[in-house]
């Protein structure tokens, strides 16, 4: 146990620390010694720089994570309900087909999404076959769009199987009784879904697309491929910041990490409390 | 008979999974692929040779492997007995163990770069290849750890007080007993951290300092090059050893990926 948590404690709390002091204008490589808040103000308030940045970033951060992790959760109950119903060789393809999904990165989930989507991707170049559109520009902008339905996309796609996953272990963790008998007192397949399965899945639904939400609002990768250089999302414009070759604007970038990262904590203990509900906590 | 949604369902799971390799694959293996021909017309694996000949991408690919074999392999062994501690024993500041644990898997991989840049800068490890797999282990471990713990809560130590009662050493206990029972368990926790180390792009960008080149700072080079030939051969070369590894232990993965909650 020790060196575990020898190794990981330190190299965590060591970062939040410097990460902390550099957010408070310390070890940035300026020529400052005291602490200081003004990142965090040029951060929150600022009028020019990253302070006219951030609100917008973090609207449109909250966007993406808000519709990602809704339709994520929408997308991944049917799947989980009418996998639960397969039964035999099937059933283990289908959960395989699901783990399948973790061989692709987000990385390349995302560079699949702008070959495919591109205004001369495959999808444009089907339309120009069927005759719907001549040239690239007619295509309609589905990727590094204004709105990032391109980063929504490949959220979805990817977190549909892993929502379907742990709703489904929840699925299978319940006595397949209650259903039955739901089914003897006279309920209809559509009140047993209602009031019986949703029920019992509801707790691990809920904390996983918690994790789904926390995950997508602190990614760097997808925004940073399927994005627009405005609004960008809080990640990209937290990285543009802290590399900037001018070493002041640093500790801004980190302000705006450690903004994330104390949303992203507090988004993971609601979903810690769900998962307790949900019976099966470490 | 089966319903037709079953078989929507299934299709739609099986195109989109299977659709980013067959994309690729054309854009990778083709040349002078213009608008509007939905199809390529020249097939050739000319480009696609140059880039996987390229010894910068020969390197990176190296890089890419030593570093996620190491990070897996390290947080195997650092992770084992932790686990088995936090699976089977409850001891006092048991929660506090495991918040340190947990809190890595939610905190971001940006927050945990950007803190621990300067500090590497310091010490020297920023640039190196120690360094990197330095920090690739800060996720890699607790997710190792998780889903080792899962396994060892419903192990049975009997087996083991047994062996021993019946003169077995130590050293055959664990190569007899314990390994084999939780074989499954080690084969699926290594896949997770390789697959996490594998696709880490932020911090080896934030700890390689440009020194260090793996597969994914190559892609998103090749990314903001826009040459959609480079990036899907690329792409190729750093979907397959995921792929290879994950179809090679899909079997375990059917008794024990449900029981994972994992991202990368």
């Amino acid at each position: 146990m020790a060196p575990a948590i020898l190794l990981v404690g330190t190299l965590f709390g060591v970062s939040l620390i410097y990460g902390l002091a550099q957010s408070l204008g310390l070890l940035t490589g300026t020529d400052q010694r005291t602490l200081s808040m003004a990142a965090y103000q040029n951060v929150l308030s600022g009028s020019e720089g990253v302070g006219t940045e951030f609100w917008p970033s973090l609207g449109f951060s909250l966007w993406i994570a808000g519709v990602s992790t809704l339709l994520s959760a929408a997308g991944a109950l049917p799947v989980a309900v009418w996998l639960n119903h397969q039964s035999g060789r099937g059933r283990q393809m289908d959960t395989l087909a699901l783990n399948w999904n973790l061989a692709f990165p987000h990385l390349v989930w995302a560079i699949g999404l702008l070959l495919f989507f591109s205004q001369s991707g495959l999808l444009a170049r089907l339309a120009a076959l069927l005759g719907w559109i001549q040239n690239p520009a007619d295509f309609p902008v589905l990727v590094r769009d204004r709105l990032g339905m391109g980063i929504i996309v490949d959220y979805v796609t990817k977190e549909i199987p892993f929502l379907a996953l742990i709703v489904l272990a929840a699925l299978r963790s319940q006595p397949e009784d209650y259903g039955v008998v739901a089914t003897n007192l006279g309920a209809t397949p559509w009140q047993r879904l209602c009031y019986v399965t949703l029920p019992q899945i509801l707790p691990s639904l809920i904390s996983g697309s918690l994790l789904v939400f926390a995950f997508v609002f602190s990614a760097y990768e997808v925004p940073a491929v399927l994005g627009m250089p405005y609004p960008r999302m809080l990640p990209v414009l937290a990285l543009d910041f802290f590399a900037n070759p001018d070493l002041h604007h640093r500790a801004e970038g980190m302000a705006i990490s450690l903004i994330i990262a104390a949303v992203v904590m507090v988004v993971a203990a609601i979903s810690l409390r769900y998962e307790k509900r949900a019976g099966y906590s470490q | 008979m089966k319903a037709l949604p079953t078989y929507i369902i299934r299709f739609l799971l099986y195109g989109v999974l299977a659709a980013p390799l067959l994309l690729f694959g054309l854009y990778a293996f083709s040349e002078h692929w213009f608008f509007p021909a939905f199809l390529p017309k020249d097939w050739t694996t000319a480009p696609f040779t140059r880039i996987v000949m390229d010894p910068q991408t020969g390197n990176s690919l190296a890089a890419s492997l030593g570093i996620a074999i190491l990070s897996s392999l390290l947080s195997l062994l650092v992770g084992f007995p932790a686990a088995r501690t936090l699976g089977l024993r409850n001891f006092r500041g048991r929660q506090v163990a495991w918040l340190i644990f947990f809190l890595p898997t939610v905190v971001p991989p940006l927050a945990v770069g950007m803190g621990l840049n300067i500090l590497f800068l310091r010490l020297g490890l920023a640039g190196t290849l120690f360094g990197v797999v330095l920090s690739h282990l800060v996720p890699t471990i607790p997710y190792t750890i998780f889903t080792l713990a899962g396994v060892f809560a419903s192990y049975d130590e009997n087996f083991e007080h047994q062996a021993w009662v019946l003169g077995a050493t130590r050293l055959r206990i664990f190569f007899n007993i314990t390994l084999r029972l939780i074989l499954p368990g080690l084969v699926v926790a290594g896949l997770f951290a390789f697959l996490i180390s594998w696709s880490q792009y932020l911090l080896t960008l934030l700890i390689g300092s440009g020194q260090v080149l793996t597969l994914p700072l190559l892609l998103f080079s090749a990314i903001s090059g826009g040459n959609p030939t480079s990036i899907a051969a690329l792409a190729l070369l750093f979907v397959l050893p995921p792929v290879l590894v994950i179809a090679a232990s899909a079997r375990y993965l059917n008794q024990h990926g449900n029981t994972v909650r994992e991202q990368h």
